[in-house]
């Protein structure tokens, strides 16, 4: 196969891709912009940049729109990164592999949910929280549905408002975290007015619903699908009957494919200095993966890496410095996410023997438990080695039991045999 | 852009809005259900954004597809786990 050959390369057409591409795009280089979705956006703009109602998602995608320059391949799922600086890309509606070489390489992967098992959290109607909304974005039906949202951090606000304009019933929003803790979260925010601003407007959508801190999901029921979760408000316990559950305890980058090219990773999140380089010279990482921010500090981190890897940095010395203090901010604001919803160890201690963590290979949790770590429970219950390599209950036994995922492996993602060979 | 597109769905016959997943489709008519899992339990998306796998399904004849990332299209075939 004869690779493409680009530039620049970057991979994930969210805010943070996105934003890269455009202050590359004014340099000139030939740019691929790699996505596996059907659309731009990434999740918070899911379903097209051109689409949403953040003026900012309209003017990149105008920006991109106007550059000739960019190479926008969306439906394409980046399977391996190959020797010499070449990645392998399959398309996901099936059609042919194909090979980008790139001299510079930005990655904005994004970030995933993290999901900790509790009996029933496989029942069909149990989601993730970023998740319910990720599927509403894309026309799941939730008009009249009764749903909880469940799980810890800011993104609850934003997935219950999301589902309400749907239709949706919210009944209840449960944040883990307690009163306490999230006292101490909303006075540092005035330091931060966009985001008290955003809380406000969300606290509008939210009329009617209600917001339980000290609050968390125990277990879920119900016989071909779910009907009923049991949870524990402020202290007691009761039961709650709902349609769905969309349930979610914070961000994790993707860090997969940095990870595979050789890219340092600190405490899951990539490592990358003032201006989004990696460790590995030429590659950049801008968005989520370098840190959980939000999509105020993905614009700005993306914006720097694309000056960055287009040489742009000297020419915009003035902004650059700009961008850089306005990254010091979002930082800071990362900073207090991290330490004003941090998790509670009840919530590490929900599984029953018979719950399963790992949902590709059905493993349960009483399997788990004479295993030191993650290599030994794969080698002898399959834990982690199926379809999403680990994605999910890698997260899950990190947090369970403490054990350290290995890295990941090539291929990134499941991948047709004619991909690997041709 | 048409008003409805037709999928055929474990071959039922179903029509749906033109700008929705999969996934979507299968909630308005599987319940849900995307696949079974090794033992046998129905699944449905769990991470919604195409990580954790569990809605996969066959589409035109094409198996492990991610309902969650791929859009209605009119005359797809789509193969999910049977309704009880």
């Amino acid at each position: 196969m004869k690779p493409v050959d680009y530039q620049l390369v970057i991979v994930g057409a969210g805010p943070a891709g996105l934003a890269a591409a455009a202050a590359a795009a004014s340099a000139g280089q030939a740019i691929a912009l790699v996505d596996d979705n059907p659309h731009s956006g990434g999740q918070i703009w899911r379903g097209g940049a051109a689409r949403q109602d953040d003026p900012r998602a309209r003017a990149l995608w105008a920006q991109l729109q106007a550059s000739n320059n960019i190479h926008y391949l969306p439906g394409s799922r980046v399977v391996a990164a190959l020797p010499q600086q070449q990645l392998l890309l399959e398309a996901v509606d099936g059609g042919a592999a194909s090979v980008l070489h790139y001299q510079k390489l930005i990655i904005a992967s994004g970030a995933r949910e993290l999901f900790l098992p509790f009996p029933g959290w496989t029942l069909p109607g149990v989601s993730g929280a970023g998740g319910l909304q990720a599927l509403c974005k894309g026309g799941f039906p939730l008009a009249g549905k009764r749903v909880v949202v469940a799980g810890s951090g800011p993104l609850l606000l934003a997935v219950a408002a999301t589902l309400r304009q749907r239709g949706a019933l919210v009944t209840h929003v449960l944040e883990q975290a307690g009163w306490r803790q999230l006292g101490g979260f909303g006075l540092p925010l005035l330091r931060w007015p966009a985001k008290l601003r955003q809380a406000w407007q969300l606290r509008r959508h939210l009329a009617g619903t209600r917001y339980h801190a000290d609050s968390y999901v125990l277990a879920a029921s119900g016989t071909t699908r779910l009907q009923q979760i049991s949870v524990r408000i402020g202290g007691r316990q009761q039961q709650i009957e709902c349609d769905y559950l969309a349930c979610g305890y914070g961000l994790l980058p993707n860090t997969e494919l940095a990870a595979a090219l050789g890219c340092s990773i600190d405490d899951g999140k990539l490592r990358v200095d003032q201006h989004q380089q990696s460790s590995v010279p030429g590659i950049y990482g801008a968005g989520e993966i370098s840190g959980i921010g939000g999509v105020d500090l993905a614009l700005v981190e993306g914006e720097l890496a694309g000056l960055a890897a287009s040489a742009q940095l000297d020419r915009q010395a003035a902004h650059a410095r700009q961008l850089c203090a306005q990254r010091r901010h979002g930082l800071a604001f990362s900073r207090l996410l991290a330490r004003h919803f941090a998790l509670r160890p009840e919530l590490l201690r929900l599984c029953q023997p018979d719950t399963l963590v790992c949902r590709c290979e059905d493993v349960p949790y009483a399997a788990l438990q004479p295993h030191v770590d993650w290599r030994s429970a794969k080698l002898h219950t399959r834990c982690g080695m199926g379809a999403c390599q680990g994605r999910i209950c890698g997260a899950a036994t990190a947090a369970l039991f403490g054990w350290s995922k290995d890295t990941a492996r090539i291929p990134l993602a499941p991948t047709r045999i004619a991909s690997l060979i041709d | 852009m048409p008003d409805t597109l037709t999928i055929y769905l474990n071959g039922r016959t179903c029509v749906v809005a033109p700008d929705i997943s999969v996934a979507a489709a299968l909630a308005l008519h599987n319940d849900g259900r995307t696949r079974l899992s090794l033992s046998g339990q129905p699944r449905a998306p769990l991470c919604g954004m195409g990580v954790c796998q569990e809605c996969r399904v066959e589409i035109d004849g094409r198996p492990h597809q991610l309902a969650c990332q791929t859009w209605c299209r009119d005359g797809m075939h789509v193969t999910a786990a049977q309704l009880p």
